[in-house]
């Protein structure tokens, strides 16, 4: 059956199916808007966690951290009930299209680029803290500086939340419903074809799917290696 | 870096608004998912669209959540198949009418062997006890949909009262039709299903329906247009239109015609 | 200062025209400290501190290992703020104005991760000082000229602390304040630091450095503070302290001893 995925793959591609080109566009223009999205919220509360000092911080870290475990389904299935027609976000007839897609991944991935972006820029502000006081910096000025040093590690962190994104199927489903040529993505038609039975075709979806990833990652890491070596060690 | 932002926002606001902008004429049918599974509605839609230029979606759930979803008015049209279910729904205001739309009927599957004998069976209670009997696995959908009301009344009418059993051969797989008929498979348990999903299904193995025929068996499917006076956002004049068009003779006709390895798996019967 | 080090690119002229120092009206002294306390954790780190430092020249700051002289260093340049106690400025408790008239050369260098370039352009920028002929001639002034597009943490350490004495030079400050910054560093990066230090402190900024380097201090200062214990036991001009030193512990540091306190 791997051997027969693998040539519906191969086929599917070379053929240039219109539909599957069609569900691929839609899966990455919900998933880099998503990513987009929950990296400006992520980062900017990722950073002011890391460099403010307030009260409720370390609980505020806590409550994130166990957000990034937080079921897709059941993001789902609270932006279907804020959305849904008789829910109080109705009127803005959102629900069942990409729109409402990005916004349950925008809700679904917010939460994992926060905590890991929280981590990676605390680390390099305790390297900083002392030179940035010294240099008498603003709150805005230190933030702004400690994205831009920690753009690297940041970018991992988007690919992270992408690599999550990319993935999820339980919230899609529910607030996209999986229409045909509407909402339909590559992981809702992988989790169709497996009720269908077509497991060979699920099987060759997912495999498009990684390798989809495995694209997105060579060129993120190939821009970042020539970036590095340009910029700094 | 404030270029970066500016182009980052400005690329965002493309993605996301061309993402709300959709077809304004459209119907949004929830529905049962053999309808869809079985590609009845890759084959019927594309004849409306063409005709009136109105956009269908179909979000394809079980029959129990489709009708849940209608009730909280995400739906202008609802297609599934359980009867009692579906006039409840008139009843509470939620529908306007429910129409005859087709038929098929239910069938048992499970492993070629038949280790509880059911083939030899005579009539679904016979066929049900004998697998209580013998213990063998069965898988439930256990999903509140239009065939696991089916399966329960069924079992009732067996007088075996399965709706909260701890039996250990009874599995409640809580999930889709596709997902408990791969179940199914995946334990050797036998399992009821609608034929038309399982003319259509892919993965079947070893498995073959082991007992069908009896008139216990028959699956209605209906079609009602959601209230728009409980639910002012349904599109009322394009789902009506759909609604007629289903139940035209030209539809029927083509329902009647749509095959799968030659074999008819919805049986049209409008008044 | 004895010049007994020759370095290739002695400071330009050029550099105080480009970037002068922000030039307080200064008083007879410009930095008062009173009855500074420090504390941490239970731990008196400083006490009672009393010091009116000169306005101009340069002042080093001696002591032994845990005398709290870095902490001092950091009360007063603003970046520690004392448990009890105050600094004032020409009479005036500190603000902010004050603040962005300091900059600090740290042990150890913490640099952006960036281009030596974009090391000085970022705190030109954030002065809104930017100019791309200041940030050559800082760059210039520490030997760095040929260095702009190399990342900064791949700089040699002599390399990385003088591009971190160019960006606190491009503060543009009234009070330099150096903390050990020559301790780890070979002795051609520790001249050109020197020399710079030096040439400042003639154009009229304020020097204050904690150094454990005795000939560095008697080549360099003016005045010395020597701490013990976390309070200051004698102020007083180089010459008279390297001569003869008031407190025993700071004849027993000079002579290399362990000083042991009777309390």
């Amino acid at each position: 059956m791997q051997e027969s995925a693998i040539n519906i793959a191969v086929n599917l591609i070379t053929q240039g199916d219109p539909d599957l080109y069609e569900i691929i566009g839609l899966s990455l223009r919900v998933s880099l808007s998503s990513v987009a999205l929950s990296l400006i919220f992520g980062l900017t509360l990722g950073a002011a966690l890391a460099t403010g000092q307030f009260r409720g911080r370390a609980v505020l870290n806590i409550i994130i951290n166990a957000l990034m475990s937080m079921p897709p389904v059941v993001v789902g299935l609270l932006v279907y009930l804020a959305l849904s027609r008789s829910g109080p976000m109705g009127w803005l007839g959102l629900l069942y299209t990409p729109t409402a897609m990005i916004i349950a991944q925008t809700f679904l991935i917010t939460p994992l680029i926060t905590a890991l972006s929280r981590q990676v820029i605390e680390d390099l502000y305790l390297e900083y803290k002392e030179q940035f006081a010294s240099l008498r910096l603003t709150q805005s000025q230190r933030i702004k500086a400690l994205l831009w040093d920690a753009r690297y590690s940041l970018s991992t962190v988007a690919l992270a939340g992408l690599g999550r994104a990319l993935s999820e199927v339980g919230a899609v489903i529910i607030v996209g419903g999986n229409i045909e040529h509407l909402t339909r993505v590559m992981t809702t038609a992988i989790a169709l074809e497996t009720s269908k039975g077509d497991l060979a075709l699920a099987l060759a979806l997912g495999m498009i799917l990684l390798g989809l990833a495995l694209l997105i990652n060579i060129l993120l890491s190939s821009l970042n290696l020539s970036a590095r070596r340009q910029a700094y060690a | 870096m404030n270029t970066l932002t500016t182009k980052l926002v400005f690329w965002l606001l493309i993605l996301t608004a061309s993402a709300s902008i959709a077809a304004d004429k459209q119907v949004l049918v929830q529905s049962t998912t053999s309808t869809a599974n079985s590609g009845l509605y890759k084959y019927l839609l594309p004849q409306f669209e063409a005709q009136t230029n109105i956009k269908v979606n179909v979000v394809a759930v079980g029959t129990g959540q489709a009708i849940r979803n209608a009730r909280n008015c995400d739906a202008d049209v609802l297609l599934v198949h359980a009867k009692q279910a579906e006039e409840a729904f008139v009843e509470d205001g939620f529908g306007i009418k429910r129409h005859d739309l087709m038929y098929n009927d239910f069938v048992m599957i499970g492993p070629e062997n038949d280790p509880a004998r059911i083939s030899n069976t005579t009539n679904i209670q016979s066929a049900l006890q004998a697998m209580a009997k013998a213990q063998t696995l069965f898988a439930s959908r256990g999903d509140n949909s239009g065939t696991h009301k089916k399966e329960l009344q069924l079992w009732h009418l067996a007088k075996l009262d399965m709706s909260a059993t701890d039996a250990n051969w009874y599995r409640s797989t809580g999930s889709g039709m596709g997902a408990t008929i791969n179940t199914a498979i995946g334990l050797g348990a036998y399992t009821l299903t609608d034929r038309a999903t399982w003319i259509s299904f892919k993965n079947k193995q070893d498995f073959k329906i082991l007992f069908e025929g009896d008139s216990a068996l028959f699956n209605q499917y209906g079609v009602i247009l959601v209230n728009s006076e409980k639910c002012p956002n349904v599109s009322k004049q394009n789902a009506e239109r759909f609604i007629s068009w289903l139940l035209s003779n030209d539809t029927q006709t083509a329902i009647a015609e749509f095959e799968i390895d030659g074999q008819q798996l919805f049986y049209p019967n409008a008044n | 200062m004895p010049n007994v080090i020759d370095i290739n690119r002695p400071g330009t002229g050029n550099l105080h025209k480009l970037l002068p120092s922000q030039g307080l009206a200064l008083n007879r002294t410009q930095l008062d400290l009173t009855d500074v306390h420090y504390t941490v954790a239970g731990k008196q780190i400083l006490s009672k501190v009393n010091l009116a430092l000169h306005a101009k020249g340069i002042t080093a700051i001696m002591g032994f290992n845990g005398a709290g002289k870095s902490i001092l260093l950091k009360v007063m340049h603003g970046i520690v703020s004392p448990t009890r106690g105050s600094v004032h400025w020409n009479k005036e408790p500190t603000n902010a104005e004050h603040r962005l008239q300091q900059a600090m050369v740290f042990q150890k260098p913490v640099l952006l991760r960036r281009s030596v370039k974009a090391n000085i352009d970022f705190v030109l920028k954030q002065r809104k000082s930017f100019a791309p002929a200041t940030r050559n001639a800082l760059l210039a002034r520490v030997g760095l000229d040929e260095k702009y597009h190399v990342p900064a943490r791949l700089l040699s350490g002599g390399e990385q602390q003088r591009l971190a004495l160019a960006r606190a030079l491009a503060c543009r400050p009234s009070i330099l304040f150096l903390d050990e910054a020559t301790a780890s560093l070979d002795p051609a990066s520790t001249a050109i630091i020197e020399n710079i230090v030096h040439e400042q402190a003639v154009a009229g900024t304020k020097i204050i450095m904690v150094t454990h380097d005795a000939a560095q201090a008697a080549r360099l200062a003016d005045y010395i503070v020597f701490m013990d214990a976390g309070t200051i036991t004698e102020h007083n001009p180089s010459h008279h302290f390297f001569a003869a030193p008031d407190s025993q512990a700071a004849k027993a540091y000079l002579d290399g001893r362990l000083f042991h306190h009777d309390s």
